[in-house]
C-alpha cells in the first residue's frame, strides 16, 4: 500500500505550519522524514492520520483520497500512528493495552499476539503490569506492539528514539530492521537523522513546513544538504 | 439505643446511601470519562421518577416493574439527545461554561416537566411483594429498603465488571488516559462519549424509579438530588466509582446520625463534612489531582 501526500497546508490556529508538503511512501518502503525541531515533521504525520487535518491539498492511500476522513476511519484503513513520548493507556495493564489494539485488526496485515510476543518477549512478563509504570523503553515496545497488532498497512513512527536510553535505541534499531525485512511500509520522523537513515530506503528533509531535499538514504547520508539543513556530520 | 433501633437506623442509612450511590455513580462516571460537570443529571433522575409514577398509574399492579425499564429508557433517550445536540460542543471547554449550559438544561427540563406532569406532588407504592416490613433481629425493617440496597449492589458490581473486565470498559478508561491514541486505534470516540453519557443518564433514571416509592415525586427533586449527588461525588473524588460508593456511605450515615442526634443541624452537618474533606484532600478521598 502506498501513501501520497500532495501539497498539504496545515494550520494551528493562525500559524501556517505546513506550507505545501509533498511526499510519497511506496509499498514496502521505509521513508525517513528529517528536519530540525519545529520543521513540521510531527504536524505532517498528524495531518496524514487525521489528528490535525490539513486545510488543503491531497492525501491518497493507493488511489483513494483520504484527506477528508476522520482519524478513526483512517486508523481502520490501516494507517497506524505511533506517537512519540509516553503515549500508552497508563491506568490499564499491558495486556489490556494490547487487547484494545487488537480488537479490530485488519486481517490481511495483522500480526498475531504470538508473533508480537516473539518480537518483544519482555511484554509477556510485563502483561499484568500497569502501563503507566513502565520504563520509557518498555512503553516504546508496547506502542510498537500495539501498532503491529492492529494490522498496519502503513506504520507512522513519530520520533521513536526521543527520550530513550542508548541501549534501548539499539533495540529499536533491531526492531526497525525486522520491520524492513518484513516489508512493512514505514514513514519515520527523526531528529536523529543518521539513526533513521540507517533503516530507511529514502529520506526527505523538511524545513519551515516545506520539503527542501529528497534522496535515497545512502545518498542523503553523505550529502551536503544534510549538513546544511540538519547540521549533522557524515561520519557516525 | 437498643439493638433493634440500631438495626433499623443502619438499614435506613444503607438505603439512603444506596439511592445516592446510583445517582452519584452516573455523575462521576460521566465526569471521569468526559470531564463534564453535568447539572442536568438531576433532570434525568426526576424524569425517571416521574415516568415511574405515570407507568404505575397505567398499570397499578405490575407498573413498578415495567417502570424499572421505562424510567431508565426515558433518561437514556434524554441523555443521548442532550449529548448529541448540545454537550458534545462543550467538551474541553472550561467547567464554568459546562456548568452554565447544563444548569440551563436543568431549568428547561424542569419547565417541561411542569407542563407534562403538573406541579402536584405524586407518589407511588412499592410493589406488593416488597411492601411492608419484615423482622430482622427484633427490628422492623421496610422490605423496600432491601430493593434499593440490592439495586445499588447490582449497579456497583455491574460498573466494576464493565470497567475492569470488558473491552468497552477498558476503552472508557483509555479515553481518559489518552483519547488521541484511542482514536488512532480506530475507536470512534464520539460514539463512545455518547454511550458513556447515555449510561450515566440511564443510571440517574434508574435511581429515580427506585426512589419513587419512598419519596414525594415532583418539582424540585432534580435540584435537590444534584446537590446531594455532587457532595457524594466530590467527597469520594470526582471520577472514582469506588469513591462514590464510599462518599454515599458517609453521607448516608451522616444524614441518619444527624437526623437522630441533632435534627435541626442534619443538613449543615453534611456540608461541614464536605468542607472538611475538601480542605484536607481537595480532589476527594479517592480522586486524583487534576492535571
Amino acid at each position: 500500500m502506498s501513501l501520497t501526500v500532495d501539497g498539504i497546508h496545515t494550520y494551528y490556529g493562525q500559524s501556517h505550519v505546513l506550507q505545501g508538503i509533498s511526499l510519497n511512501v511506496g509499498d514496502g518502503e521505509t521513508v525517513a522524514l528529517l528536519g530540525r525541531n519545529g520543521a513540521g515533521k510531527t504536524t505532517t504525520m498528524r495531518s496524514i492520520v487525521g489528528l490535525t487535518p490539513a486545510r488543503s491539498g491531497s492525501i491518497r492511500l493507493d488511489d483513494k483520497e483520504i484527506s477528508r476522513l476522520q482519524a478513526y476511519r483512517l486508523a481502520r484503513l490501516g494507517l497506524s500512528f505511533v506517537p512519540s513520548g509516553r503515549r500508552v493507556y497508563g491506568s490499564l495493564t499491558v495486556r489490556q493495552n494490547l487487547a484494545l489494539a487488537a480488537e479490530r485488526p485488519r486481517k490481511e496485515a495483522a500480526w498475531s499476539l504470538e508473533r508480537v510476543h516473539d518480537m518483544f518477549p519482555n511484554l509477556v512478563t510485563l502483561a499484568g503490569r500497569q502501563a503507566g509504570h513502565l520504563s520509557g523503553g518498555e512503553q516504546q515496545m508496547l506502542k510498537l506492539a500495539r501498532a503491529l497488532l492492529g494490522g498496519p498497512r502503513i506504520l507512522l513512527l513519530d520520533e521513536p528514539t526521543e527520550g530513550l536510553a542508548p541501549g534501548i535505541v539499539a533495540d529499536l534499531g533491531r526492531w526497525l530492521a525486522i520491520l524492513r525485512k518484513e516489508k512493512v511500509t514505514v514513514l519515520i520522523t527523526e531528529q536523529n537523522a543518521l539513526f533513521a537513515l540507517r533503516y530507511a530506503d529514502r529520506g526527505y528533509i523538511i524545513e519551515k513546513g516545506t520539503v527542501r531535499y529528497e534522496a535515497p538514504a545512502a545518498e542523503l547520508r553523505d550529502s551536503a544538504e544534510i549538513r546544511r539543513y540538519l547540521g549533522v556530520g557524515v561520519d557516525t | 439505643m437498643d439493638l433493634s433501633a440500631f438495626v433499623t437506623q443502619s438499614i435506613g442509612a444503607l438505603s439512603t446511601a444506596s439511592s445516592l450511590f446510583i445517582v452519584a455513580a452516573g455523575l462521576t462516571l460521566v465526569f471521569g470519562a468526559l470531564r463534564l460537570i453535568n447539572i442536568a443529571h438531576g433532570s434525568f433522575y426526576m424524569y425517571g421518577a416521574l415516568a415511574a409514577t405515570t407507568v404505575v398509574g397505567w398499570f397499578p399492579d405490575s407498573g413498578f416493574w415495567i417502570a424499572l425499564i421505562v424510567g431508565p429508557l426515558v433518561a437514556l433517550v434524554m441523555g443521548v439527545g442532550v449529548e448529541m445536540g448540545v454537550l458534545r460542543r462543550l467538551y474541553g471547554r472550561e467547567h464554568l461554561t459546562q456548568l452554565l449550559a447544563t444548569f440551563a438544561l436543568l431549568l428547561i427540563f424542569a419547565d417541561l416537566a411542569l407542563r407534562f406532569w403538573g406541579k402536584n406532588v405524586r407518589s407511588i407504592n412499592p410493589p406488593k411483594v416488597v411492601n411492608g416490613n419484615f423482622g430482622l433481629v427484633g427490628a422492623r425493617v421496610p422490605a423496600y429498603d432491601m430493593v434499593i440496597i440490592a439495586a445499588a449492589i447490582v449497579v456497583g458490581g455491574g460498573l466494576w465488571l464493565l470497567l475492569t473486565h470488558t473491552t468497552l470498559g477498558w476503552k472508557i478508561r483509555a479515553v481518559v488516559d489518552d483519547p488521541e491514541v484511542l482514536v488512532c486505534s480506530g475507536v470512534n470516540i464520539r460514539m463512545l462519549y455518547t454511550g458513556v453519557f447515555g449510561l450515566g443518564a440511564l443510571l440517574a433514571g434508574l435511581a429515580g424509579v427506585v426512589i419513587a416509592p419512598q419519596q414525594a415525586v415532583g418539582p424540585g427533586m432534580d435540584a435537590q438530588i444534584i446537590v446531594a449527588a455532587f457532595i457524594v461525588a466530590v467527597i469520594g473524588g470526582l471520577g472514582s466509582i469506588t469513591g462514590a460508593a464510599i462518599g454515599s456511605l458517609i453521607i448516608g450515615i451522616a444524614e441518619t446520625l444527624g437526623a437522630n442526634l441533632a435534627p435541626s443541624w442534619a443538613s449543615t452537618f453534611i456540608y461541614l463534612l464536605m468542607i472538611v474533606v475538601l480542605a484536607v484532600r481537595p480532589w476527594g478521598l479517592l480522586g486524583t489531582p487534576e492535571r
